[in-house]
């Protein structure tokens, strides 16, 4: 009986191995062959630094919708977060431009409180969703649906619907300028995979995020305040989608409020993509960087290859539902 | 055993026949050549522990899984289904431990799931549905009504919607998988009149449990399996407890309920008093430390209730509880474990298990608090903690990786009681801890039980199992509809006084009816 089951846990190591790094197996081939086809070109330092620039403000969004999704959750508001942090740093900075006129020099310094004051909007945003599920114990999918309706419709009145641009360089040097070549964007996101890493490996936070999406119940009655955390899940993922609307109103050089359509489904892909289960209790910070990147590839190749933008939404589709069979796959054969 | 020379008509005739089946998962030989036969219009009890080959036996009934080698006969000739549909078709059904009706569809749409009558126009015809479902349910004397919601009924009622529908398919042949596991009594008086209807119309029955006590009531024969092997096949008039248990485990009675003499020390628990309106009622009893106090009661006696409340999962309205002589306040389980108390829950899957995450997650959750370094978790503690538990409770399991969805419910039970333990509680509140899981992980628990007890932890033991509170228990506490009816201590406890008490009759005036 024994050495039945060294045996048969001997010959199913590779194959485990296989399994749980399923998705990036995927990616890898994903990269061959689009090398192969470019010619070499894909692997290129540059491009390869391009597409990580590229996936930069999905893969933020997509770590905060992670967690969400953990809990057994979801966040549909993180797109318009982006486009309310995006309308109101950019006036806070038009405005700080007539505080540089008034004390010329050009110091970057307003530049900081102006930042702090973006994450803050997103954050609260986010504990709004968290306090609507948690306290007012609405389903997930409906408050963040209201928040991402709400959000979007305030980020246009906010803005008079209109974008507002010429912003200060030191502002646009966070999503434009580099650090030893590597592209700021891209830093910020590493950054934001670490932490989110250290929170859902390292800390109580993460650890009662699994429990909370696994077994509401149990994780009440293993003395877990699951408000408490639920909140802190939805309030980080706001954190996030302001993260990235920093990024990308810098990268481009103006707040609009139309900025992040659609951006929190493909969150929810890379999401997806990257091994969690929309069921709760499942899904990690490095598996969610993966599904980013298989996404950003993708395009980056089919760019590369001079593919129509139609025809890339269709290849999107396609790899995302081959990648999310095999991963569902994988998790059959557990069973 | 089946040397009969008539297979097809004689009397001792076999509706179902399975010899010498053998089926491998890799890794795992689950069925070693087993056999089993059911006689038409017999109750057949099948038992064993988890992971005996029971449930992979039965799969192979239904056609779920097909045999490596061996011989399936039903009504004499040989048969070999190729998916459960081919079996339900030829007349075997199974209710399974765990249903899964479409609860926003009605009591007859769920019956003809599947097999809905259309009119001539190719559409369903309601009207008829629920007309047959009527018939049947009236044939059997259910009493339900075609129209009613599933979602509304009760899981016992569930189950009789589910053998409504074994019977409409005209099924000679029910399995039944554990179905009383989440039954009250009296519904499971119920179940058994209808079992026996359904014998007096010849219709077979596998009855697979783990209560000695259902076994003698209902069965008319026994197949016991142990490791993938058939050890016994006997008549159930000719069994006895002792026999039965021998053959499940190959132990004695007296191993099986390890119960020790200790000496009690100070009062961990009291509570007064306490009260949640619409629950119970003015509830008081103390647990003195190496004190097991059994709480027995009709399912719906509010036994679980109160433990929830002290536990601070649901609210109370008045009473007290005092740890080790000291009032505390107890708002959340948070405040209950940081008092050293622990809870069991009652219900694994729903309110214990996180199954989706590994061995380890689901030992430390609660002891995480107490190992953080700062902010961060201290792995390499946590990791020491779940290895001493691993071996201590002697969980099988090929590592602390693995999901605890995919181990047996007496490993997963083991993982609980683990979990509960890394918290150093002073009290522990076990809530039919050994409901669902095989005797030998039984008598595991009831080990663990009483060296708790000896390490001088207060135990409170929630049970339905008649011998198991009688074995086990120090002293018990019995409720009834919300209220403490009385105590008995271990010597005065006799199975016919709890009853009494638990249907609501005082001590007092069970002796009076004694006098007279």
């Amino acid at each position: 009986m024994i050495e039945t089951v060294v045996a048969a846990r001997r010959e199913s190591t590779v194959l485990k191995l296989m399994s749980r790094y399923s998705i990036l197996l995927i990616l890898i081939g994903l990269c061959a062959i689009i090398a192969i086809l470019s010619g070499g070109l894909f692997l290129r330092i540059n491009n390869l630094l391009n597409v990580l620039r590229q996936i930069s403000v999905i893969g933020i969004i997509a770590l905060g919708v992670t967690m969400c999704i953990v809990t057994a959750g979801i966040d549909l508001s993180s797109g318009s977060i982006v486009a309310v942090v995006s309308v109101g740093v950019a006036s806070l900075l038009q405005a700080s431009d007539a505080l540089d006129r008034l004390f010329p020099g050009g110091h970057p310094w307003p530049v900081v409180p102006v930042l702090l004051i973006g994450l803050l909007v997103g954050t609260f945003t986010g504990f709004l969703n968290g306090a609507m599920i948690a306290w007012l114990r609405i389903p997930p999918f409906i408050a963040t649906l209201g928040m991402m309706t709400f959000a979007r419709g305030w980020a246009f009145i906010y803005s008079d619907g209109r974008p507002r641009g010429s912003l200060v360089d030191a502002f646009q040097a966070i999503g434009q300028g580099n650090v030893l070549g590597i592209p700021n964007p891209a830093i910020i996101l590493l950054l934001c995979v670490a932490l989110t890493y250290l929170i859902l490996q390292h800390t109580l936070w993460g650890r009662y995020t699994y429990a909370l999406g696994s077994n509401l119940q149990a994780a009440v009655v293993s003395g877990i305040k699951i408000n408490r955390y639920l909140i802190m899940v939805y309030t980080y993922a706001g954190f996030l989608a302001a993260v990235a609307a920093i990024v990308l109103t810098a990268r481009i050089g103006s707040g609009q409020p139309g900025l992040g359509l659609g951006y929190e489904l493909d969150a929810i892909a890379a999401s997806v993509i990257g091994g969690t289960s929309l069921a709760g209790g499942l899904g990690s910070a490095g598996g969610t960087l993966i599904g980013a990147l298989i996404i950003g590839v993708m395009k980056n190749g089919l760019d590369i290859l001079n593919v129509s933008a139609d025809f890339q939404q269709v290849a999107r589709a396609i790899i995302i539902v081959v990648a999310v069979t095999i991963d569902v796959r994988k998790n059959v054969k557990r069973s | 055993m089946s040397d009969n020379p008539d297979p097809v008509n004689g009397r001792d005739s076999y509706i179902l026949e399975m010899a010498g089946i053998h089926k491998s998962f890799p890794g795992v030989h689950a069925l070693n050549g087993v056999s089993l036969s059911v006689r038409p219009g017999t109750v057949h009890g099948v038992m064993g522990e988890n992971g005996a080959g029971k449930s992979t036996l039965m799969k192979i009934a239904i056609g779920l899984y097909r045999p490596d080698s061996g011989t399936i006969r039903l009504r004499g000739r040989p048969v070999s289904f190729v998916s459960v549909n081919d079996a339900l078709t030829q007349g075997i059904s199974m209710i399974h431990q765990e249903m899964s009706p479409l609860p926003y569809m009605t009591v007859a749409q769920n019956i003809f799931l599947g097999r809905e009558i259309m009119n001539r126009l190719r559409l369903i015809d309601h009207a008829a549905i629920d007309r047959e479902a009527a018939a049947i349910l009236a044939d059997l004397k259910i009493n339900l009504k075609p129209r009613q919601v599933m979602g509304d009924l009760s899981v016992a009622q569930m189950q009789l919607v589910e053998i409504a529908e074994a019977v409409s398919r005209k099924a000679d042949l029910i399995i039944m998988d554990e179905p009383t596991s989440a039954l009250t009594e009296r519904e499971v008086g119920h179940l058994f009149d209808i079992i026996r209807d359904l014998k007096e119309r010849g219709v077979a029955v596998i009855y697979i449990t783990h209560k000695m006590d259902e076994v003698f009531a209902i069965t008319d024969e026994v197949s016991v399996y142990r490791d993938g092997e058939l050890v016994g096949h006997e008549d159930t008039p000719s069994l006895t407890r002792e026999k039965l248990i021998r053959m499940m485990v190959g132990r004695t009675i007296d191993q099986f309920y390890q119960k020790e003499d200790v000496r009690f020390g100070e009062p961990i628990l009291e509570v007064e008093g306490l009260t949640r309106q619409g629950y119970f009622r003015d509830i008081s009893f103390s647990v003195r430390a190496g004190e097991i106090l059994g709480v027995a009661g009709l399912i719906g006696a509010g036994r679980t209730e109160v433990m929830e409340s002290m536990f601070g999962v649901t609210p109370h309205q008045a009473g007290t509880v005092k740890i080790r002589g000291r009032a505390v306040k107890i708002d959340s389980p948070t405040d209950a474990i940081r008092h050293g108390m622990a809870f069991l829950t009652e219900d694994r899957k729903r309110s214990g298990l996180y199954l989706y995450l590994s061995v380890r997650d689901n030992i430390v959750m609660p002891s995480l608090r107490n190992n953080l370094n700062a902010l961060f978790l201290r792995h390499r503690a946590l990791r020491r903690l779940c290895d001493s538990a691993v071996g201590q409770l002697r969980i099988k399991t090929p590592s602390l990786d693995q999901l605890v969805m995919y181990l047996s419910g007496g490993n997963q039970q083991k993982v609980l009681v683990s979990r509960w333990l890394a918290t150093v509680p002073s009290l522990l509140i076990l809530d039919e801890p050994t409901r669902g899981i095989d005797v030998g992980t039984k008598s595991e628990i009831y080990k663990i039980m009483s060296g708790l007890a000896r390490e001088g932890k207060a135990i409170i033991l929630i049970s339905s199992e008649m011998p198991e509170i009688l074995a086990m228990s120090d002293r018990i506490m019995v409720m009834h509809e919300g209220r403490k009816i009385g105590e008995l201590s271990r010597s005065e406890a006799t199975q016919e006084k709890i009853l009494h008490m638990a249907t609501g009759e005082s001590l007092g005036t069970f002796q009076e009816v004694h006098y007279y």
